[in-house]
């Protein structure tokens, strides 16, 4: 990846890079129950970016004294594979890792009923095989398909996007490059149907109307992600009944 | 598209398939699953499932789930652990059962003379009625009664949890057809577990084919019907 002015954030006739509009999302790929083992399981793609979630439980929680006599304890874990960046990352957990797993684990927390299981747990795994920026949001979008394909009582799917700015353009679902050479970042989680926020971060500097926009604009790719989530979720119970 | 009801408004019809987040009512209805829950006057799902509407009556039949115990429940437990008084039996819950001696034994009992491996050990399956459960304790079991205690013949298949009244069938139809064209014997437990017990390989082979097509298949109509002809026709190719 070359430098800054080697690469037109926003080109001449107002596309982006990759020839996407400002609004525009990625390519998105949803498959749900890909895991046999897991009691949930999903595997979203935006563009390049490809995060693999799991669920497990509710299920006994090791150590005892870590359970809750009230609720279920969510456990989540967002780990980058060594081989999904362009150099090899360390298997082991950094300390961003550390953070992201703490964020995302947040942002699902409101949506599930854990109260309904006390004393429980349910983990969250959060894979990501190919990182090309927003591994969050992804992580955040397949874990709750995950979530849901485990049955697993939830309020809401939550479906997450980020909105950045580059060359002082607002635009939808940034990807590494836009990320690394952009001047603002921020990723923006909802539950849909109930209009909710569970995940609101913001890298760099925006006035508050672009603020504001940022949020708009989120809030817009956010839908249609959704529609694309519970299209996913539908896919699989039309396939069998199309078997026969 | 919505159904007026005289109090309520109902947005979904019998038997479509739900969504967790999806609108299903407003106003004055009965809402009569735990994975129906409201937030002002309206209601929503929390779960994959098939709505059911009756009138102004909800309620949510789950697709996908794992076992909750309640007592009086009959369950097919795997014993994982012997303790000195009592034995640790897997129930596919969220929660360990206990099964104590006194109520597995039908005598007195001495810890310290009797080895509780002698009765059921490590990996043996026990059909058995949970007989406490509740927020604060994990599950109890007991196999005083008709029927309970050790499965020593046949075979224990697992299913989806979500998928046991399908297997059953309205007024137990499907179980009793599985039962009357393959001739063994059947008990679904309420955790997912299935224990059969057949008189030859064959049919045994069938029946747990004919199980799993029941799990793949639940969410459709007229299975009973094209089970009963798939059990025949595979009857047939085997020359039975």
């Amino acid at each position: 990846m070359g430098k800054k002015a080697d690469i037109k954030l926003i080109r001449e006739d107002g596309l982006r890079h990759d020839g996407r509009k400002p609004d525009e999302l990625r390519p998105i790929k949803m498959e749900v129950g890909v895991l046999n083992n897991a009691n949930g399981s999903a595997l979203v793609e935006f563009g390049k970016t490809k995060v693999l979630a799991a669920v497990y439980g509710p299920r006994e929680l090791h150590p005892r004294h870590m359970s809750l006599p009230d609720r279920a304890v969510i456990r989540c874990r967002y780990h980058m594979a060594p081989f999904s960046t362009e150099e090899r990352k360390s298997p082991a957990p950094s300390r961003r890792e550390i953070e992201l797993s703490k964020v995302i684990r947040e942002a699902l927390e409101p949506v599930i009923f854990s109260e309904l299981y006390p004393r429980a747990t349910i983990d969250i795994f959060i894979e990501v095989l190919q990182a090309d920026g927003g591994t969050r949001t992804t992580g955040i979008t397949a874990a709750s398909l995950a979530l849901a394909d485990a049955g697993i009582p939830i309020r809401d799917l939550v479906a997450g996007v980020a909105v950045g700015k580059v060359d002082g353009v607002l635009v939808l679902d940034i990807d590494q490059v836009e990320d690394e050479f952009g001047e603002a970042d921020m990723p923006v989680a909802m539950m849909p149907t109930l209009g909710r926020i569970t995940l609101l971060q913001l890298n760099g500097v925006l006035t508050p109307e672009e603020f504001k926009e940022a949020l708009r604009l989120a809030e817009k790719g956010i839908k249609e992600i959704y529609k694309l989530q519970r299209e996913a979720l539908r896919k699989r119970y039309v396939e069998v009944s199309l078997e026969e | 598209m919505s159904t007026e009801t005289v109090k309520g408004k109902v947005y979904v019809e019998n038997r479509q398939l739900v969504l967790p987040g999806e609108l299903l009512a407003e106003g004055d209805v009965q809402a009569q699953s735990p994975y129906i829950y409201k937030v002002g006057e309206k209601y929503y799902s929390a779960i994959i499932g098939l709505a059911s509407v009756e009138d102004n009556k909800l309620n949510i039949i789950p697709l996908e789930g794992f076992y909750l115990p309640k007592v009086g429940d009959l369950v097919i437990g795997l014993i994982i652990d012997v303790g000195i008084t009592n034995w640790i039996v897997d129930i596919r819950a969220p929660y360990r059962a206990i099964m104590n001696a006194s109520d597995a034994l039908n005598r007195q009992f001495n810890p310290i003379q009797d080895d509780l491996r002698k009765y059921f050990d490590v990996g043996d399956y026990v059909l058995a009625k949970i007989s406490l459960f509740d927020r604060v304790h994990n599950p109890v079991l007991t196999i005083k009664d008709r029927g309970l205690g050790k499965i020593v013949h046949g075979r224990i298949v697992e299913i989806q949890v979500s998928k046991v009244p399908r297997v059953i069938g309205k007024k137990r139809t499907m179980i009793n057809m599985l039962m009357n064209e393959t001739g063994c014997d059947i008990v679904v437990a309420q955790n997912g577990r299935i224990w059969i017990n057949c008189s030859n390989k064959e049919l045994e082979d069938i029946l747990i084919l004919a199980l799993k097509k029941i799990e793949a298949e639940a969410h459709t109509t007229g299975l009973t019907d094209r089970t009963r002809n798939f059990i025949r026709e595979e009857k047939a190719r085997r020359g039975l």
